[in-house]
């Protein structure tokens, strides 16, 4: 199979086009901030962005304008207080309205479940006397065609135009292992019409093979590969770097001021080549961010030769 | 540290944890449930597993964790599942017999915003929203609440409802069918509550040390249904204190 590997410049100006739905999981763990900041640099408009988190990332990037539209579950800086970036756009059009759809995190998820499964909608127990449906008719109550009748709520199929997920490692064709949270990552690479996978590692054909239960995407689905160590910053990697409970905090003061996000934007996205710049002028920041050691186990996959 | 040698956030941790006595399943926040839990892990339900949205089971977590997905919920749990299986095969399925909700604004039902403040179209204050609370809240047997109280959060009428709780009608709510029966208890920084079972509505149960009902009355929208009689809080004992400051928070992020 022909690799797959290409820079972030190249996997963001080849595969994700103004006006597309993007989709970049994580659900806390695996947040590939990098590839926001280049969305952010190569100055994509008009894009409709989904996650159930939408998180600092997307605080930075509806902040920098690439999108016209967000579809979520939660809206906040987690464990630390608000997105006031997006706040702005919700509470007062400033500078420009920003379109909503909201769902549950159950919701969500199961968007991705029926876009994943080719699906035309996912029925669950949720919403049931919330206030939720009032507001986006989307979610529609339907009962059960079978003799019981239970009533249910559908919620439709997310098909992301690109789905970006990070990994821990993948192939240089795009098989994918992930462990710690695994989020939606799955459900929303299996919907997408394009998926970008970055890692901290590219590593072997054998790697792989050696474990792949722990195989989460296969590179069947997968477009570009792309390596990029500390991609999600100030988000984690379970065993390579811990999350930045500080700058989580700091995004708190800068997101509120408008003029401190634009000066944030400057110097550490638009200022940058790339994001080995980011790295780099991280300083010792990484060493602080680095977890001990605690292996798994081995299981014997067994020789049937 | 207040005049009785502990602090509100104490207090209230060591009420909820005691409404946690014997329980198996527990789904948990960030912030105040985290420490609530680990501490009736600890005290009165020692086979509690701590069950975390971002789709962790029998979580083990060696530091404070600082969000809902912290990699301290990962090392040492009993399972990592995707969020799928976590809401699916264990929150709707009827596996989780108690979980903590919280939110801007609560009614007598114990029916919660987290949505909105203001009309939704034209928000003052736009909330994160549901999360996973909407199906928390119909799903887990029991739901604990933890909340400051002020007239603003404890209103007569909320401005979005996200997370249903009782309806007023007891009867009409066994027959929806959920394996949620709706919020239980409710601790604030002045006192704890309960719901009524004939009416479904909040209802006083204790006082904190120093609280007055007229502290209650004033820091609410509505007139509360009072228990007979009201007692008085307990205040937390001496091993309870040792585990929140020497275990749980030593730096004291949530509990000062």
């Amino acid at each position: 199979m022909t690799s797959k590997v290409a820079t972030m410049r190249e996997a963001v100006a080849e595969l994700v086009r103004d006006g597309d739905t993007v989709a970049i999981e994580g659900f806390t763990h695996l947040i590939c901030f990098a590839a926001g900041h280049e969305i952010i640099r190569q100055r994509r408009r008009d894009l409709t962005l989904a996650r159930l988190t939408p998180d600092v990332i997307y605080d930075q990037m509806i902040g920098a304008g690439v999108a016209r539209k967000l579809v979520f579950s939660w809206l906040g800086n987690p464990g630390v207080g608000s997105l006031h970036a997006v706040r702005r756009r919700i509470e007062g059009s400033d500078p420009a309205p920003l379109e909503i759809e909201e769902y549950s995190h159950f919701g969500m998820v199961c968007r991705y479940v029926a876009g994943a499964s080719n699906l035309p909608f996912f029925p669950i127990r949720s919403y049931f006397e919330s206030d939720i449906p009032n507001v986006n008719p989307n979610i529609k109550p339907m009962r059960s065609p079978y003799e019981d009748g239970t009533e249910v709520y559908v919620v439709p199929p997310l098909r992301p135009d690109v789905t970006v997920v990070h990994a821990q490692r993948a192939t240089a064709t795009g098989d994918t292992q992930v462990w710690g949270l695994l989020g939606c990552q799955k459900e929303a690479a299996f919907a997408a019409e394009r998926v970008i996978v970055v890692c901290e590692e590219v590593v072997e054909e054998a790697v792989v093979r050696r474990d792949p239960n722990r195989t989460v995407i296969p590179g069947v689905v997968v477009d570009a590969v792309v390596e990029q160590p500390f991609a999600c910053h100030p988000s984690y990697a379970q065993g390579y770097y811990d999350r930045d409970n500080a700058f989580y905090l700091e995004w708190e003061r800068i997101s509120k001021d408008p003029e401190a996000l634009e000066g944030w934007l400057k110097e550490w996205v638009y200022g940058l080549e790339n994001h080995a710049e980011y790295v780099e002028r991280m300083g010792d920041r990484w060493d602080e961010l680095k977890p001990g050691e605690r292996s798994s186990g081995e299981v014997n996959y067994g020789d049937y030769s | 540290m207040s005049e009785h040698g502990f602090t509100k956030n104490e207090l209230m941790i060591a009420a909820s944890a005691r409404t946690l006595a014997g329980e198996r399943n527990c789904f948990v926040g960030v912030g105040l449930p985290n420490i609530v839990c680990n501490l009736a892990q600890r005290t009165v339900a020692p086979e509690l597993q701590l069950v975390y949205e971002a789709g962790v089971f029998g979580a083990r977590p060696a530091r404070l964790p600082l969000s809902i997905g912290d990699p301290t919920l990962v090392s040492g749990s009993t399972a990592v599942t995707s969020m799928f299986e976590l809401f699916a095969f264990y929150l709707q399925a009827g596996l989780i017999d108690a979980a903590f909700l919280g939110g801007a604004q609560i009614d007598r039902f114990g029916n919660l915003n987290t949505t909105v403040i203001g009309d939704y179209g034209a928000p003052k204050v736009r909330l994160p929203g549901s999360g996973g609370a909407c199906e928390i809240a119909i799903h887990a047997r029991r739901i604990l609440v933890i909340m400051r109280q002020a007239t603003r959060s404890f209103v007569e009428r909320l401005d979005f409802r996200t997370s249903p709780g009782h309806s007023g009608d007891p009867a009409r709510d066994r027959a929806r069918g959920w394996f949620g029966s709706g919020p239980t208890s409710v601790v604030t920084d002045l006192a704890t509550f309960g719901f009524d079972e004939e009416t479904g509505e909040m209802t006083l149960l204790t006082l904190h040390p120093g609280v007055s009902i007229d502290d209650v009355r004033a820091n609410m929208g509505w007139d509360p249904r009072l228990s007979e009689p009201v007692g008085e809080t307990p205040p937390p004992s001496e091993e309870e204190l040792r585990l929140i400051r020497s275990e749980l928070d030593p730096e004291g992020v949530y509990t000062s």
